[in-house]
């Protein structure tokens, strides 16, 4: 079943298209991420699927509902955490929390809550008094406030140190462990690579890519870089392509297994070792800088 | 599927949560509560007279006076500054994308102001009584809590209003002192406007503060003779509630003005910039 469906859509502020025919589709259980650079029209397509905001064209269907008009009951069933948003300051995190469980039927434990989100020693302590990445979890403990089919995260690691961060990634594993739906902007890499079930990459308001992290703009079936050493009697023109650099040797190859075969049954029949050879995919960097035209992260 | 909660116990969730955020608050608290005493005290010992033969203290004119500038200051200020700001800081976004009912939030709000505006009357005629002489009459007293509950009700609807019209928290404050304090001293609060031009006097009568004042200086009247309900003025205040309402709910915005449609660019090549740097 899917959680989002997402077809066409569109959203213009005059001659900006923001959002430029986006097509989605997300299942139910799933981990989506939506990456591309800042800018990209990324959090505006999902404040659209929220509710937060109208949208010029397009048909847009979130757990059934057209986020525009879903209202109560829609919101009862998602949570949200956005980029920016505001915290009463002068509140403690537990009353925050205990202001905002009965706008939800249902519920997760507000201890269960504020244990997961590791806000344990800062329970009872005012906002005003947490650090940045602190507060930034007591966002997502309320995204989580009322026990959410779907969950949107928009950039939610952004500005945390490498450990806050790895914590939030273990958290989000855990949501989905718990069959949550999650759709989650980012615009670091290993964090939908680490995260993300599916991803699709946005530019300048359009779908550039979709796929898994491992076939990605066609990550699976581009060209491997297989190097090694070259060995004494080795001739270049065994395999098509081989290049001699140094004295290493570099062959990009569609079909890796093939050549890797050739060089060593060379290597085997004549007992000897391939020293240094790396069989090397390009990684979802490199992907990502080519999608989005490179350079601009 | 669990069952929802209540709209009723919501509301008075909301209330409650509005009515702690205000004491925590404390420059509202202050300027609500503390700055009207002030003016009390000050006006009494400018004003040290009698009004008749030894027997009316002025405080039996300043005291609702100045309980109704309290009252108006709670809701009218209090309701449109609170509101913006709540807006700036995107309280309000984060509270749009929770299953709340809309009104259940502006509920909190208006109901938290009102019950403010009924300490703060409440502590300036106590205030009145223990030290300035000041009577309360019982045979206008429902009158004077009726007028009350209106008034408080008319300029909390004003006070959506001024949050809708505010573009940020900050011009809030400024148009709410800006717009209350001439009305104020056009409207019989500080000083009666008796011997003051024509035209004076007829802007006070467009006004709802003039309104809402006189029938609460005339529930505190030695001189008044009738029960002191005034249901033309009430009529005024009721109409200028719904006013505030009905131009509160057109223009409302539940987003900080930066994130509007013309913004989201300009916040976008503000991020661009700092990254570039």
């Amino acid at each position: 079943m899917s959680s989002i469906v997402v077809r066409g859509l569109h959203k213009h502020y005059d001659a900006n298209r923001a959002v430029n025919g986006v097509d989605l589709l997300v299942e139910q259980g799933e981990v989506f991420a939506l990456l591309g650079p800042n800018g990209a029209g990324k959090t505006t397509a999902v404040e659209i699927l929220e509710g937060h905001r109208s949208r010029t064209a397009g048909e847009v269907e979130v757990l059934g509902h057209d986020p525009e008009t879903g209202g109560r009951s829609f919101r009862e069933r998602i949570g949200i955490v956005l980029q920016s948003s505001g915290i009463e300051k002068e509140f403690t995190v537990r009353e925050l929390l205990t202001t905002y469980s009965p706008m939800f039927p249902r519920n997760l434990p507000i201890d269960r809550i504020i244990e997961v989100t590791g806000l344990s020693e800062k329970a009872d302590a005012r906002i005003k008094t947490l650090s940045g990445g602190q507060s930034r979890r007591v966002d997502l403990a309320l995204g989580l406030i009322g026990d959410p089919e779907l969950l949107f995260l928009d950039e939610p690691t952004t500005g945390f140190d490498p450990s806050a961060r790895r914590r939030s990634w273990d958290l989000v594993s855990n949501l989905r462990s718990l069959g949550k739906t999650i759709l989650l902007t980012t615009h670091y890499m290993d964090e939908a690579q680490n995260l993300a079930d599916r991803l699709a990459v946005i530019v300048k308001g359009e779908i550039v890519a979709e796929g898994t992290p491992e076939t990605i703009g066609g990550r699976a079936q581009s060209q491997s870089t297989i190097t090694f050493r070259r060995p004494e009697g080795f001739d270049l023109s065994l395999i098509t392509g081989a290049q001699l650099d140094g004295d290493t040797v570099t062959i990009k190859s569609g079909e890796p297994t093939a050549v890797l075969n050739t060089v060593t049954a060379w290597a085997t029949e004549r007992s000897m070792e391939l020293e240094g050879l790396t069989v090397q995919q390009p990684s979802l960097e490199d992907v990502y800088l080519e999608l989005i035209g490179d350079g601009h992260v | 599927m669990s069952e929802r909660t209540s709209d009723r116990r919501l509301l008075y969730d909301q209330i409650r949560y509005q009515n702690r955020s205000f004491w925590r608050t404390p420059v509202a608290a202050f300027f609500t509560l503390v700055f009207p005493l002030m003016f009390l005290f000050l006006f009494n010992t400018l004003f040290d007279f009698e009004i008749a033969e030894g027997e009316v203290s002025v405080a039996q004119f300043f005291a609702p006076s100045l309980a109704v500038f309290a009252a108006a200051s709670a809701t009218y200020t209090n309701v449109g500054i609170r509101i913006a700001i709540a807006r700036d800081e995107g309280i309000l976004k984060r509270v749009r994308g929770t299953p709340l009912p809309p009104w259940i939030y502006m509920g909190g709000v208006v109901g938290s102001a009102i019950w403010i505006a009924f300490i703060g009357t409440v502590i300036m005629l106590a205030v009145g009584v223990v030290f300035y002489d000041l009577e309360i009459i019982g045979a206008t007293l429902a009158a004077a809590v009726v007028t009350f509950a209106v008034g408080s009700a008319c300029f909390a609807g004003l006070g959506l209003a001024l949050a809708a019209l505010s573009p940020t928290g900050d011009t809030a404050p400024a148009i709410a002192n800006a717009t209350l304090l001439p009305m104020a001293f056009i409207s019989n609060v500080f000083l009666d406007t008796g011997d003051s031009p024509e035209w004076i006097k007829n802007v006070g009568d467009i006004f709802p503060l003039k309104h809402f004042v006189t029938p609460m200086q005339d529930a505190f009247s030695p001189f008044t003779t009738d029960a002191a309900w005034r249901w033309g003025d009430l009529a005024v205040l009721a109409a200028w509630g719904v006013v505030g309402a009905v131009v509160a709910l057109r223009y409302f915005k539940w987003e900080p003005r930066a994130e509007s449609a013309a913004g989201t660019t300009r916040s976008r090549r503000r991020r661009q910039r700092a990254e570039a740097l």
